[in-house]
């Protein structure tokens, strides 16, 4: 009696593996059984920690937070304390950057800086992936009208321009602008990069077998969302976010450039560049010294994202 | 493909209308009376205000300012700034300016991006990759106006190079430096997209095909590497033409260009609501006609894809 045959059952594919040198096939079809599966997450940590960008980046990124913490720990010097006797000031013992045109210590100022940019940052961030995770994900999984209306709403929001929505804004809390302030005009007008990733994310596995089974075991839409969708798009929109939070320190900057930032009490690398600007052809180093810092700082983050991106991606790995 | 243009002209009405009713509302709810302000300290009388108020349609709710507004728009009528100068002279006046500036800065980014990005993706991890991915990284990280102020420093006071500033003389040579300023970080971005893009594709399935089936290498990395690797990059280009005209305030403040960006950050100080809104408007329909356009193009680069 012959046995019934499997139409998917591919008998001849023994013999075209055997017929190929197995050189050539590497390590390829070498599965080591005995080992236990790994996750997405597991696999990007073992890559990672081999990788000198992700420890560079993070050095930075640590000693930027603890500097915006504690910025006593770096310096005794009042940054809010000038003497206008010291204007231009070359440097010297105890000021290692000199001294600004209004006689402020500049090594104290690119100190605590930090903490302006790394607050902005680091909330806006917060938000944005917040406001743009749900909206992403809400409108990915339930799709239909309601897909459409909240895509023309992201649709809006990504027609005007960041900067342009962000001097009308500030405009209208002229004389009351504070970190929040700044924080929330970047979020509003920020989040719809992020809700588009998330949607697209959503979308490709809306329909894998996972969620057509957690629907069949009757999970809730609004649980199907949080504890399935959601970590399948949470390494893009990790990604983004990293970046994201570099590009936001540079926004702040150039809204204090143009005079609508943060208020001029608060001590900001983007509030002492426009500052030091001026003075260009006199002293072009006072320009260096909060531009780097504030470059450092963005270069951080934007390295970690690039190499959190390259371990989550197995496509790009080499191997 | 008339269905599916006339389907995207339909979804692009709302974004319109959303966002010039956002705008409008923004600019509304600026603080202080700009009928006020313009008497300055002597103040004004209270008929000329009056009068005033009912001439800019300040007197009326907010729904019917921005409807007249919208009426207005679409008659070609755009209003007049306080000072008594059409809206619309504004425009023809400033667009141009910023226009050019954008065009030059797209295709400096465009060009520059696509050539580095492509031979960085070639022979990912080579020194020629190295050196082009660590000044992406610094053009990305530095903000675009100290650039601006470095460059302006440098190739215009020191060496004399090109003009510092650019004013009333708008030539391609003016323009030059700042089109690299406001192009430097979309540069950046659309190097390393080509650069991922490109490393990608050459272990495709199609590169290996054409190989094998003979071609030689310059056609196999232009026509099949470069046009299955540029959809991404045109997209971004797309959304990008849009950005570098709204994002020019910097630039152009830098350079002394008066264009959409001065005139815009004026109108704001000045709580000037047509203005304001008569240029986000030209904005949202650029934005939208460039991403329009950009879907077009991907049928061309990629004929698998089809508009039904």
């Amino acid at each position: 009696m012959p046995e019934p045959t499997n139409p998917l059952a591919r008998p001849e594919q023994d013999h075209f593996f055997a017929s190929l040198d197995s050189a050539v096939l590497g390590d390829v079809d070498v599965v080591d059984e005995s080992a236990a599966p790994t996750s997405l997450w597991q696999d990007a940590w073992r890559e990672l920690r081999h990788r000198v960008l992700f420890w560079a980046s993070a050095a930075i990124i640590l000693l930027v937070i603890v500097v915006a913490v504690a910025p006593q720990l770096f310096t005794s010097v009042d940054p809010q304390y000038c003497l206008l006797s010291d204007s231009l000031g070359a440097p010297g013992p105890g000021h290692p950057f000199g001294f600004d045109k209004l006689g402020c210590d500049v090594y104290a100022r690119v100190i605590y800086g930090a903490r302006a940019s790394v607050a902005v940052g680091v909330l806006t961030t917060l938000i944005v992936t917040l406001l743009g995770a749900t909206v992403g994900a809400v409108a990915g999984a339930y799709g239909g009208w309601f897909d459409s209306l909240l895509s023309r709403v992201t649709d809006i929001f990504f027609a005007i321009p960041l900067v342009l929505a962000a001097v009308t804004v500030m405009s209208i809390f002229r004389s009351s602008r504070t970190i929040l302030t700044v924080v929330l005009v970047l979020g509003v007008f920020g989040w719809p990069q992020i809700a588009r990733i998330t949607r697209g994310a959503v979308m490709s596995v809306k329909n894998a077998e996972f969620v057509t089974a957690a629907k069949a075991l009757g999970v809730s839409k609004p649980a199907t969302i949080v504890k399935h969708l959601i970590p399948n798009a949470l390494a893009p929109i990790i990604v983004t976010a990293t970046v994201s939070l570099g590009t936001f320190i540079v926004a702040e900057a150039t809204l204090s450039f143009l005079g609508i930032g943060l208020p001029p009490n608060v001590v900001s690398w983007g509030h002492d560049i426009s500052q030091a600007q001026r003075q260009l052809r006199t002293m072009p180093s006072l320009i260096f010294y909060p531009s780097g810092a504030l470059a450092l700082t963005v270069l951080g983050f934007i390295m970690m994202g690039d190499a959190v991106r390259d371990a989550l991606d197995p496509k790009a790995r080499k191997r | 493909m008339v269905r599916y243009l006339g389907r995207r002209l339909l979804q692009a009405l709302p974004v319109f209308f959303g966002a010039t009713l956002l705008i409008y509302f923004m600019v509304f709810a600026l603080p202080g009376d700009p009928i006020l302000a313009l008497g300055g300290d002597r103040g004004i009388s209270d008929a000329l205000a009056a009068q005033l108020r009912e001439k800019y349609n300040l007197d009326k709710p907010f729904m019917v300012q921005y409807l007249l507004f919208l009426k207005g728009i679409l008659t070609g009528d755009f209003g007049t700034t306080f000072s008594g100068r059409p809206v619309g002279q504004l425009i023809a006046q400033a667009f141009p300016v910023t226009f050019k500036l954008a065009m030059m800065a797209l295709l400096f980014e465009a060009v520059f991006g696509i050539v580095f990005g492509l031979i960085a993706g070639m022979k990912k991890g080579g020194w020629f990759d190295s050196s082009v991915l660590v000044v992406s990284l610094f053009v990305i990280a530095v903000p675009t106006f100290v650039i601006g102020f470095v460059l302006q420093f440098v190739v215009g006071v020191k060496w004399g190079l090109l003009p510092v500033t650019v004013g009333s003389d708008v030539t391609v040579k003016s323009l030059l430096m700042p089109a690299i300023v406001l192009g430097a970080v979309s540069f950046a971005y659309i190097l390393r997209l080509t650069r991922t893009s490109v490393s990608e594709n050459l272990s495709a399935d199609f590169v290996r095909t054409a190989t094998a089936k003979g071609l030689g290498r310059p056609r196999v990395v232009t026509v099949h590497v470069l046009r299955n690797s540029l959809i991404p990059v045109v997209t971004y280009l797309g959304a990008d033409l849009g950005a570098l005209m709204g994002g020019a305030i910097v630039t152009e403040g830098i350079f002394n260009i008066h264009g959409v960006g001065g005139t815009l950050y004026l109108a704001i100080q000045q709580g000037h609501a047509p203005t304001v809104v008569s240029f986000t408007t030209i904005l949202v329909i650029v934005y939208i006609v460039a991403n329009l356009g950009v879907d077009l193009l991907y049928a061309v680069l990629d004929p698998r894809i089809r508009y039904a």
